[in-house]
C-alpha cells in the first residue's frame, strides 16, 4: 500500500468550505518511458480515487498519465458533522490504497 | 497623469481580451470533447483555469481550476474535465463534484509534454458546459513519445 498524507484543518465550523489535500506516493508511470535496456516500462497510473465523508461520496477523480508523479489533489468539502474522510484509490496494477483523516466540526 | 496611465492600460487591455476570447474556443466535434459533451455547445466563461505562464519542466506543473457556481443542490458543478492538447494522453483528468463540495475548486500537479494549450471543461447540474483554455510554455517536456 502506497504511502499517503492527508491534510485537513484541525477543526472547522459547520457549513464552512473545508480544503482537503491528499498526497499519495505513486510513480504514475506513463508507459512511454524506456529503461536503460531500452525496454518499455509498463504503464502504471493511479487512475481512480474517491473520497467519502461520513460514508457519502463527496469527491471522485479519474486520473491519467497527465498527472504528475506522487499525485496531489486539493478540493473542498462542506463541513457538516464531525467524522471521517475516507480515501480509496486504485492503480493499473490493481493495487488498492486507502487512508482516512478525522474532521472535527464545531 | 495617473488618469492618463489608467486610460492607456484600458486601451491596451481591449485587444488582449479579444485574443483571450478567441483562445477559449473548444472544438465540439473533437472526439474527446464529444465523448464528454455529446455534441452540446461549450460556452466560454464561468471556468477559470490557473497555470503558470512558463514552466521550466513539464514534470509537475501546479494547476488550479475554479468554476463560478453557488454549489447548492439546485445548482452545482457535476464534473470538471482537463484536456492537454499536446500530451500523448490528452484526457488528463476528470473530477466529480457535487453540492457537498461547497466550492467548485480543484487543484493538482499536472504533466505536460511541451508548450501547449490546456483546456478545462465544466459540466453543470443544468446540463450546460463551460470552458477555459490556457496557453502554457514548457521549457522541458515531461515525456517524449516513442521515436
Amino acid at each position: 500500500m502506497a504511502l499517503s498524507r492527508i491534510q485537513v484543518p484541525p477543526e472547522a465550523r459547520r457549513g464552512e468550505a473545508v480544503e482537503v489535500r491528499i498526497l499519495i506516493q505513486h510513480p504514475m508511470e506513463t508507459g512511454f518511458r524506456r529503461n536503460l535496456e531500452g525496454k518499455r516500462v509498463a504503464r502504471n497510473v493511479l487512475h481512480s480515487l474517491a473520497c467519502r465523508y461520513n460514508g457519502v461520496e463527496v469527491f471522485r477523480a479519474t486520473l491519467s498519465s497527465g498527472i504528475a508523479a506522487n499525485p496531489a489533489l486539493r478540493f473542498f468539502v462542506r463541513a457538516e458533522k464531525s467524522g471521517e474522510l475516507e480515501f480509496w484509490w486504485l492503480d493499473d496494477d490493481e493495487v488498492e490504497g486507502s487512508a482516512r483523516a478525522r474532521l472535527t466540526v464545531l | 497623469m495617473k488618469r492618463r496611465a489608467v486610460l492607456a492600460l484600458g486601451l491596451l487591455g481591449i485587444p488582449l481580451r479579444g485574443l483571450a476570447q478567441a483562445n477559449v474556443h473548444v472544438s465540439t466535434t473533437d472526439p474527446l470533447v464529444y465523448a464528454l459533451t455529446k455534441g452540446k455547445v461549450v460556452n466560454a466563461g464561468r471556468v477559470k483555469l490557473e497555470l503558470p505562464q512558463i514552466a521550466d519542466t513539464g514534470y509537475s506543473v501546479p494547476m488550479t481550476v475554479r468554476v463560478e457556481s453557488p454549489m447548492t443542490p439546485a445548482s452545482y458543478v457535476r464534473r470538471i474535465h482537463l484536456i492537454a492538447e499536446k500530451n500523448p494522453m490528452r484526457d488528463m483528468a476528470s473530477f466529480q463534484l457535487g453540492p457537498h463540495s461547497a466550492r467548485a475548486e480543484v487543484g493538482s500537479n499536472i504533466r505536460l509534454n511541451g508548450s501547449q494549450r490546456v483546456v478545462a471543461i465544466a459540466e453543470l447540474s443544468d446540463g450546460s458546459f463551460w470552458s477555459d483554455a490556457v496557453q502554457i510554455e514548457v521549457r522541458e517536456a515531461a515525456c517524449t513519445e516513442d521515436g
